[in-house]
């Protein structure tokens, strides 16, 4: 038997698999085509303090082994989430889920996460400072390491919850960031968000994104993910859930070796709804593959 | 929704540009005329929408017009060849409301989800008329088929090459219906909405990305709050719609 089992700031999980936020609704349709409580955990849809729409479509766009989107964080706002989704999420999801929060401001985080505090059911708070596609500074945050250091102080305030930071590719020092949250009292660090991209379409001649950019995700941004966690897990001692291309067991075995403890797994969830299923069936057999007989012990082994 | 696996049955030309692709397979996740699949293509990330022609138990008929990378790569599918695919995606089109005289409105692409709608409708005892709308002569397709399921099939191309010379519209404005459906490219669309005098249901396109309701890609506002093409819709009613 392999010990599949990673702890995220005392929240022990089965397995390190967790969908990633915006890529797996509230587990809904999942839920339907398999038995979601085999996976470590999921974060679900980015929660902000007032209800949005988003932006304008078209918001996706394919890429060579990727994509971008640009959906700005359609969500029913915090208000909502906890009175209907959360319940809904209860009666299908055993373990505790990641409440994932977005802001315009720091007054927006606190007050979004400050809400999340008193649900049972959130057993992490991972805050989102580095979405490309929401207006009026939600990026500001993430590529200033003062602004995140602000954000991860007045969350960490109002919340006994372990507070995960999500910290964007898009900068030049990703490690001085990930340090300043730790600083900062941050519990660990989420990364990576998406790379701000574009597509431009031949026929017209403009961009295919209704907002001109967008995050791009998907296979082709792993060999950054899995640097820029090498680069983060040198730098702090808090724990790191990675993500970025994950499609595989293998994969998950990749990005652990380079410093996460936890691993999300995001756009391929869009392709392969079967993906996290698949990947945790899997990964006892790749574990054995490599010689691992527990999952604890390779995080990091790659430094 | 079931994902499942599909042999390719035929896959021939039957128009500039349009093929129509014939699969075997468990159809068992499609409930209602005016759903979709999304196919899985070697090579490309995400999967490609399409709507389902018709369907019986155990195969399911798309047709599909070649504009990208995605179809282009179908369009050179053998039979033989095997298709991973999400089927049953999307509402489909509630044919209840129908009444005796219903008419459906298909332009280019946005025919093929008309055809078994027309079937089911024509089960019900309805007389169905249809209007089929091309560009020209040579982009034309199914209209024996739908002559073999309608009381009144016309055809208007924008060229005048064969039909009506113009737009489904043309057609509409001088016909009595009960209910109508349609789907077509946007324009169509809000030129269907403007010309109807009764009730109808409409079926969108968007660029999506996951298909089932779960990345918001395809998201749009309604009179009756937000809501995600590919799982809310794609059919919308002419009440919810802002244009």
């Amino acid at each position: 038997m392999v010990d599949t089992r990673v702890n995220l700031s005392g929240l022990e999980l089965d397995n390190p698999i967790i969908p990633a936020s915006g890529t797996f609704g509230y587990g809904y349709e999942f839920s339907r085509l398999y038995d979601i409580n085999i996976l470590g955990s999921f974060s679900f849809k980015g929660t902000t303090k007032e209800p949005r729409f988003g932006n304008p479509t078209p918001r996706i766009a394919e890429c060579t082994s990727g994509m971008i989107n640009s959906v700005g964080v359609q969500n029913p706002g915090v208000d909502k989430v906890i009175s209907e989704e959360l319940p809904k999420m209860k009666t299908f999801f055993k373990k505790k889920v990641i409440a994932n929060i977005s802001g315009f401001s720091i007054e927006d985080y606190a007050y979004t996460c400050e809400k999340l505090d008193t649900e049972e059911q959130v057993g992490l708070i991972e805050v989102n400072i580095s979405c490309p596609n929401v207006h009026n500074g939600g990026m500001s945050f993430g590529a200033d390491a003062k602004n995140a250091a602000d954000v991860t102080k007045a969350v960490k305030a109002v919340t006994k919850k372990p507070v995960y930071i999500k910290l964007s590719p898009n900068v030049t020092d990703i490690a001085e960031i990930a340090r300043a949250c730790e600083n900062a009292g941050a519990d660990g660090i989420s990364m990576i968000n998406t790379l701000l991209g574009m597509k431009i379409d031949l026929k017209t001649k403009k961009p295919v994104i209704a907002n001109k950019m967008g995050g791009f995700s998907g296979a082709a941004i792993k060999p950054v993910a899995v640097r820029m966690i090498y680069q983060v897990y040198d730098a702090v001692n808090i724990p790191i859930i990675g993500m970025g291309g994950v499609e595989t067991a293998e994969d998950v075995i990749e990005l652990m070796l380079a410093g996460a403890t936890g691993v999300s797994v995001g756009a391929a969830n869009l392709v392969n709804p079967y993906v996290c299923k698949d990947i945790i069936e899997n990964l006892p057999v790749v574990m054995k593959k490599y010689g691992i007989s527990s999952l604890k012990e390779i995080i990091g082994g790659a430094h | 929704m079931k994902q499942s696996y599909f042999k390719l049955l035929s896959n021939r030309c039957i128009a500039k540009s349009v093929y129509e692709m014939k699969l075997l397979g468990d159809t068992s996740g499609i409930i209602l005329p005016g759903q979709f699949v999304n196919i899985k293509i070697d090579g490309l990330f995400l999967r490609r929408p399409i709507s389902i022609c018709d369907y019986d138990e155990n195969s399911l008929t798309i047709i599909y017009k070649v504009v990208g990378k995605g179809t282009s790569t179908m369009s050179t599918m053998s039979e033989g060849a095997w298709l991973d695919l999400l089927v049953g995606l999307g509402n489909g089109f509630n044919i209840t409301d129908s009444g005796k005289a219903p008419l459906v409105i298909g332009g280019g692409v946005g025919v093929p989800p008309m055809y078994n709608l027309a079937k089911e409708l024509s089960k019900t005892g309805a007389n169905v008329t249809a209007i089929l709308g091309f560009n020209a002569k040579d982009e034309v397709f199914y209209k024996e088929k739908f002559e073999e399921i309608c009381d009144r099939v016309y055809v208007t191309t924008v060229d005048g090459s064969v039909g009506t010379k113009g737009f489904v519209t043309d057609v509409m404005k001088n016909l009595e219906y009960s209910y109508f459906y349609t789907c077509g490219p946007y324009p169509m669309l809000k030129a269907v909405y403007d010309t109807s005098k009764t009730s109808g249901s409409f079926s969108f396109e968007e660029k999506m990305g996951c298909g089932f309701g779960v990345c918001m890609g395809c998201s749009c506002k309604t009179k009756y709050g937000n809501k995600r093409i590919c799982a809310d819709g794609p059919v919308l009613t002419k009440e919810e719609i802002i244009w």
